[in-house]
């Protein structure tokens, strides 16, 4: 109780000083649970990523598309359930800097959504689905048209909003635009033939996930020594595929959260070695008095983690606004973008790790210090 | 009777710049229980380090130092550590209090490593402030009092825990005539009703004078007594 007492007035002896530092510890702790959330953010694809769907792509990029005909080639692999074609947009909605991803598919909605919006979708050739957060951004309701630019298919597209999806859970991404590929490739077929009949991905459902490998295998097989040879590969590995592209920036990131962490270790260190010298003279008379050195450790770990788990547990809880703001100022260029579980067990581990390292010295130059030195200190 | 502090030939140096400088040479001296003396000498003269000796706050490089009839030379730190708790109470010249606790936590301090409860050490705490004037000062800060009330303070922790040995390093040192009286006055009532073995380093002949007798220091031997 005595040392409880004594670890909290001593925090708040220089209150300017303590509190100059747990500002410091808020913006650190802050700063490192929205980087941590924007590699996490990076990843959510993966995250999100089905066990039981694979994707098979042209072996030689992504670029180059695959023959329509190989769909009814895929289906006939045993432990393959259903075959479904998605092509990659890249149009551009009344401006550039308006990014959303853009999907041509099949029918075969995972994504919760009212049964008859999804029945509007199947009967209107134009119809798109478009996710909770996109809408939200740029405002779309059933019924409105929405133009959209062609860059890789030429030409002015407009499609009717038929239904708003919302994820599974919150790591769904709900930023997507989806239509008919269909509509698509009928269009394609009359604008630019040379496109037509063209899969940028198919995306394929197997009943028994440990297979994925084997039916990987078998796929690809099917399709060796062709002209337009495949890769398969589950949704989480050819999702990864694509953040691995960018490692470099993520690697980076992280390295920068971590340095934030370092240098509040730097200040907090500083802080608390300030505080033992000053009260050497204190230890010492303690010292004299008959308190040993696990009295003194313990009074200066103690204020040492006063301090640091309360600047951090104002950061950790500042980091759900900030974050939450920070999403909705970055609109759909983060799908997801939520503060995970982990995240904050990061931080928290980070703060105790902060206000242990820190108190390590000043604890044990207080222990050392012989009492005559100490009292030598006063006056 | 057995003196309460027996010393015999007790030397000290320190190592200053690889050099080997003498503080106290071939000290003998014994105080008897319920003494009162004063230790009187020169800056660097060796007082105070005489004084933490038998405080058991350092230790000798040879002699022989017994205090309540322990050696206490052959203790570890932390056999020192418990006896300085139960055997030695302290008053420095700065008082020495902690600052964030009031008269009541300071004065309590010692009792924290006995095993008295709560309750106990409350009646502890305030016979003692009592007998040192401060009953009505428990709750005030360290910052709140005047010196001479600080180092009353300083007086009933140590007394609290009845210790066996007073050691008094400069007691008036820091503080203006009339409080340096009445601590001096506060130290006699001590030793006289109490019955408390103090021993006090000063610089202040008139301080001193309160002592039953004076040993002086000169170059780190002890001078022959005058009372």
């Amino acid at each position: 109780m005595h040392l409880i007492k004594l670890i909290f007035r001593n925090a708040l002896r220089h209150k300017l000083r303590t509190g100059l530092t747990m500002l410091g510890l808020v913006v650190a702790i802050l700063s490192f649970g929205l980087l941590q959330t924007v590699v996490d953010a990076w990843y959510a694809g993966a995250e999100g990523a089905a066990p039981n769907r694979l994707i098979t792509r042209n072996a030689v990029s992504l670029m180059v598309p695959l023959p329509v005909h190989y769909r009814d080639k895929i289906r006939s692999v045993d432990g393959v359930q259903a075959v479904a074609a998605a092509n990659w947009f890249a149009g551009v909605y009344q401006d550039p800097k308006n990014f959303f991803p853009q999907f041509a598919v099949e029918p075969a909605s995972e994504y919760r959504i009212p049964d008859a919006q999804f029945r509007a979708f199947t009967r209107d050739r134009k119809g798109a689905l478009v996710g909770r957060k996109l809408a939200q951004t740029y405002g779309f309701r059933i019924g409105d048209m929405v133009p959209i630019k062609g860059t890789i298919f030429p030409g002015t597209w407009t499609f009717v909003v038929r239904g708003i999806y919302d994820g599974a859970d919150a790591k769904t991404d709900t930023s997507q635009f989806f239509f008919h590929w269909d509509y698509l490739n009928e269009t394609v077929k009359s604008r630019t033939p040379i496109l037509a009949n063209k899969i940028g991905i198919f995306i394929v459902q197997i009943a028994d996930v440990d297979r994925a490998a084997e039916i990987s295998e078998e796929i690809d097989a099917l399709f060796k020594n062709s002209p337009a040879e495949t890769l398969t590969e589950t949704e989480k590995a050819f999702q990864i595929g694509f953040v691995k592209q960018t490692e470099a920036i993520l690697i980076a990131v992280r390295l920068v959260s971590f340095l934030v962490i370092f240098i509040i270790l730097a200040v907090m260190a500083n802080t608390m070695a300030m505080t033992a010298r000053e009260r050497l003279g204190e230890y010492a008379t303690l010292k004299a008095l008959g308190f040993g050195g696990g009295f003194l450790a313990a009074m200066i770990f103690g204020e040492s983690l006063a301090i640091a788990l309360t600047g951090s547990l104002v950061g950790v809880v500042c980091t759900f606004p900030v974050a939450a703001w920070f999403a909705a100022q970055m609109g759909t260029l983060f799908p997801v973008f939520e503060v995970s579980r982990e995240t904050v067990m990061l931080q928290s581990a980070c703060a105790v790790a902060v206000g242990a390292a820190a108190a390590l010295l000043p604890a044990r130059r207080a222990i050392r210090v012989r009492i005559v030195d100490g009292l030598r200190a006063i006056g | 009777m057995q003196p309460i502090v027996e010393i015999h030939d007790l030397s000290k140096s320190y190592r200053r710049g690889g050099q080997i400088v003498p503080v106290l040479s071939d000290i003998d001296l014994d105080i008897a229980r319920g003494d009162f003396i004063g230790l009187m000498g020169p800056s660097g003269s060796g007082k105070s380090t005489l004084l933490n000796l038998i405080a058991g706050i350092d230790k000798p490089d040879s002699g022989i130092l017994r205090v309540g009839g322990v050696d206490i030379t052959v203790l570890s730190e932390s056999q020192l550590a418990d006896w300085r708790a139960e055997h030695v109470g302290f008053i420095f010249q700065f008082y020495n209090l902690i600052p964030v606790l009031t008269a009541f936590e300071n004065a309590e301090l010692p009792l924290l490593l006995t095993s008295l409860s709560t309750r106990e050490r409350r009646q502890h705490v305030e016979a003692a402030l009592n007998m040192v004037g401060l009953a009505d000062r428990m709750e005030h800060y360290p910052s709140e009092l005047s010196g001479g009330q600080q180092q009353r303070v300083a007086i009933a922790r140590a007394i609290i825990s009845d210790p066996t040995i007073l050691v008094a390093d400069e007691p008036t040192g820091d503080l203006d005539r009339v409080s340096a009286e009445e601590i001096l006055t506060l130290m006699e009532r001590l030793n006289d009703e109490l019955g408390k073995t103090i021993i006090m380093v000063t610089h202040d002949p008139h301080a001193a004078q309160r002592a039953h007798s004076i040993k002086r220091l000169d170059k780190g031997v002890l001078q022959d007594g005058e009372r």
